[in-house]
């Protein structure tokens, strides 16, 4: 560690790295992957989910274990995600792809290159080289299997589990199959954009011949070094997005909310996790002619502290019942925070990131929005209710469209020696 | 139009337009000093020079280097003699003739491309597209190309046919005595599917006649004929190598079936985009382990 992230060590109230001394864990609990700090440390920080802060954004998550990382592993700066469709119809060629690309993943999240290079000069090199040198940057690579997986293609259609639907269309979806579903996903973040972009492109280098890019989708939030006390941050219409998150600490919670269970999966599942990939565009040009008033309105908080309408500070408890002088509801009930409040009851975790994809070359508008992701433990009863809610309602929706959308079983974790998917396949 | 030997991996990587755009800038700028008097810089030696630690090769290797080399100057001379029935038919400006001879009469070109280029200007002479070379240096087939699709005249192209034929016979005799190694061999290769990935693919290289596919298949057949020859030292080196090869030409050739078309194929314009992407990615999908064929030298 160098002086500068010792000068912002000190700068943080208290750090991860503290916190773990405390818990008496040390450098030892850096080992023991996210799942294990997580569960070791009483409580964290209320943006611990979205936060990470300078003074370990170079470390290593580890790959293998119980969950994979990049589902509660706080967010890092950057996202490379990509879906895959198989070209292969063989599951011997499946099996053998997710084996190299365990092994790959693993070595490239502990800041390796993808494999051991050849000293042959006339064979192309073993590995990109783009990360060469560069610290692991928390690097998390994140597999997951869309619904096509479990097509006649490969004998698995028995095995689908229930949660892993066909999304149901929603109010003014308009979505183009070249940003929708594939056989696969792979969730790449870093606190690095070379670093994930490296790695997407190794794995997508290594599937050649078993399996093609459908979509791939950069995005980003702000750095932990522009913001290292790791407040909520803002997305794209300027509004802090994620102060509701759950915190998925302790075990309990991430069971009830993330974690698959045997209720309502199958087996092979447990461990895993149901991600949601929405990309939604958002009408930058109308959005920044509306007033304050409508904008605020339309989030149901206040731009610049996030906090409810009518309240002082961000994680001041929303009232929805709250009037004001005329009677009228404080919050209107069509707001965002009104609507994805769901009384309470249903919660996801998200994990989403702004993305910018240049300019709509029809329109000449900007091609700009959030790379929505979340998960959940059965979408069934958390994202679908909640997305058929906004999507009827949302004031927000004047000012969006989802243009894209995928549903992933995502695997449970695997050990050093297993793979990725060994419990299905 | 092929680029040049040395960066024979940029394009099968990333296959971006825009990197291909950055290769034909490049190719432009070394072409502005041409070297017109000396056809035969020994482009194909210095690299043989850097890339080869296998300058014992064994008889075995030799033996797949003559066959090769058999192979080259057959296609060359088929290169002569559709080229002369097709200048024959744009100088008796039979319109029709020619626009049938043409894609065909490339194709034995296109099979042999990194050849032709090893031997100095005979790429830029016979297969520049506009725009690839100075306006006033611009000759070869794209220059009929255009006359016979764009212009629709070739009353003016007398000069320009003969000069590519006398071109094409220049090479015919130059093919002869061409220097061929293992490392030009296994690059090569790699380099004809990477002129499919920058230009064929994107219908850039037929911007009048659009029969980018023949060109295409021209590409794929002579990767596979190196393939060919060099079967028994990859099978013996690595066999599940050679496999995944073999599998994977064989699915871009099932890839192609469907553009097929009496003798020839499809015309580029007649693919709808997601059947263009299907023939790139199968394509990548080839030419990632045939990348790797160079693991038969050395170790």
């Amino acid at each position: 560690m160098n002086d500068k992230h010792l000068a912002n060590t000190k700068a943080d109230k208290i750090t991860r790295r503290e916190a773990l001394k405390l818990a008496g864990v040390g450098g030892i609990g850096l080992l023991l992957g996210a799942t294990g700090v997580n569960s070791l440390l009483p409580s964290a920080s209320k943006n611990e989910q979205t936060s990470a802060t300078p003074a370990h954004a170079d470390e290593i998550i580890p790959f293998y274990g119980k969950h994979q990382s990049g589902i509660i592993t706080p967010m890092q700066d950057f996202i490379c995600m990509g879906a895959f469709d198989l070209t292969t119809t063989s599951l011997g060629d499946v099996r053998k792809l997710f084996q190299s690309w365990t092994q790959a993943a693993a070595h490239m999240t502990t800041g390796k290159n993808v494999d051991e290079e050849s000293d042959n000069a006339l064979l192309p090199p073993v590995d990109t080289g783009e990360a060469m040198g560069l610290r692991p940057m928390k690097l998390t690579i994140t597999f997951g299997l869309g619904a096509s997986f479990f097509d006649e293609r490969f004998g698995l259609a028995a095995k689908r589990p229930a949660p892993l639907v066909d999304l149901p269309r929603f109010n003014s979806d308009e979505m183009r199959k070249e940003w929708s579903d594939g056989d696969i996903v792979v969730q790449v973040c870093a606190n690095d954009p070379q670093v994930a972009f490296h790695a997407l492109r190794n794995l997508a280098r290594i599937a050649r011949g078993k399996a093609v890019l459908h979509w791939l989708q950069e995005g980003f939030q702000r750095t932990s070094a522009s913001d290292p006390t790791g407040s909520t941050p803002r997305n794209l219409m300027g509004f802090k997005d994620g102060t509701n998150n759950p915190q998925v600490n302790d075990s309990a919670t991430a069971n009830e909310i993330v974690w698959a269970q045997t209720a309502e999966s199958p087996a092979w599942m447990a461990g895993g996790s149901y991600m949601v990939m929405r990309r939604i565009r958002m009408r930058i040009e109308v959005w920044d002619r509306s007033s304050l008033t409508d904008q605020e309105n339309t989030f149901g908080r206040h731009r610049i502290t996030g906090a409810p309408l009518g309240k002082a500070n961000e994680f001041d408890e929303l009232e929805l019942d709250r009037k004001d002088s005329k009677g009228k509801p404080v919050v209107p009930v069509d707001s965002h925070v009104a609507l994805a409040h769901m009384e309470g009851k249903v919660k996801i975790l998200r994990r989403g990131y702004s993305y910018s994809s240049g300019m709509d070359l029809k329109t000449g508008q900007l091609d700009a929005g959030l790379l929505f992701i979340c998960f959940n433990r059965d979408p069934r009863k958390q994202f679908i209710p909640m997305q058929q809610k906004l999507a009827s309602v949302d004031l927000l929706n004047e000012y969006i469209t989802h243009v894209g959308s995928g549903l992933y079983a995502c695997l449970p974790g695997a050990s050093e020696g297993g793979y990725i998917g060994d419990t299905l396949f | 139009m092929i680029q040049k030997w040395s960066y024979p991996l940029a394009a099968v990587v990333l296959g971006s337009s825009l990197l291909a755009a950055c290769g034909n800038a490049q190719t432009q700028t070394e072409e502005k000093k041409p070297e017109a008097a000396q056809p035969d810089k020994p482009a194909a030696a210095d690299q043989s020079a850097t890339a080869s630690n296998a300058s014992a090769t064994s008889p075995e290797l030799q033996a797949s280097i003559d066959q090769y080399r058999k192979w080259v100057v057959d296609q060359t001379d088929q290169f002569v003699k559709a080229t002369e029935s097709f200048t024959t038919a744009v100088k008796a400006g039979d319109m029709e003739k020619a626009k049938k001879e043409y894609a065909p009469a490339r194709a034995y070109f296109e099979r042999i491309e990194p050849i032709a280029e090893s031997l100095g200007d005979f790429d830029p002479w016979i297969d520049a597209r506009e725009g690839d070379v100075p306006d006033n240096e611009w000759r070869g087939y794209h220059k009929l190309e255009k006359a016979l699709w764009e212009t629709k005249s070739v009353a003016d192209q007398g000069k320009v046919a003969d000069q590519l034929l006398q071109d094409v016979k220049q090479l015919r005799v130059k093919v002869e005595s061409v220097e061929i190694d293992v490392p030009m061999l296994v690059t090569g290769a790699v380099e004809l599917l990477n002129e499919v990935s920058t230009s064929k693919v994107t219908g850039e290289e037929e911007r009048y006649s659009h029969t980018d596919l023949y060109d295409f298949a021209a590409n794929v057949e002579g990767a596979h004929e190196i393939y060919k020859v060099l079967k028994p030292a990859v099978t013996a080196k690595d066999s599940a190598l050679a496999s995944e090869i073999e599998a994977r030409f064989a699915d871009l050739d099932k890839a192609l079936a469907p553009y097929r078309k009496g003798d020839g194929y499809v015309l580029y314009t007649e693919l709808k985009e997601d059947q263009v992407k299907k023939l790139s990615q199968s394509l990548d999908a080839l030419a990632e382990p045939l990348s790797k064929m160079g693991t038969i030298v050395g170790g």
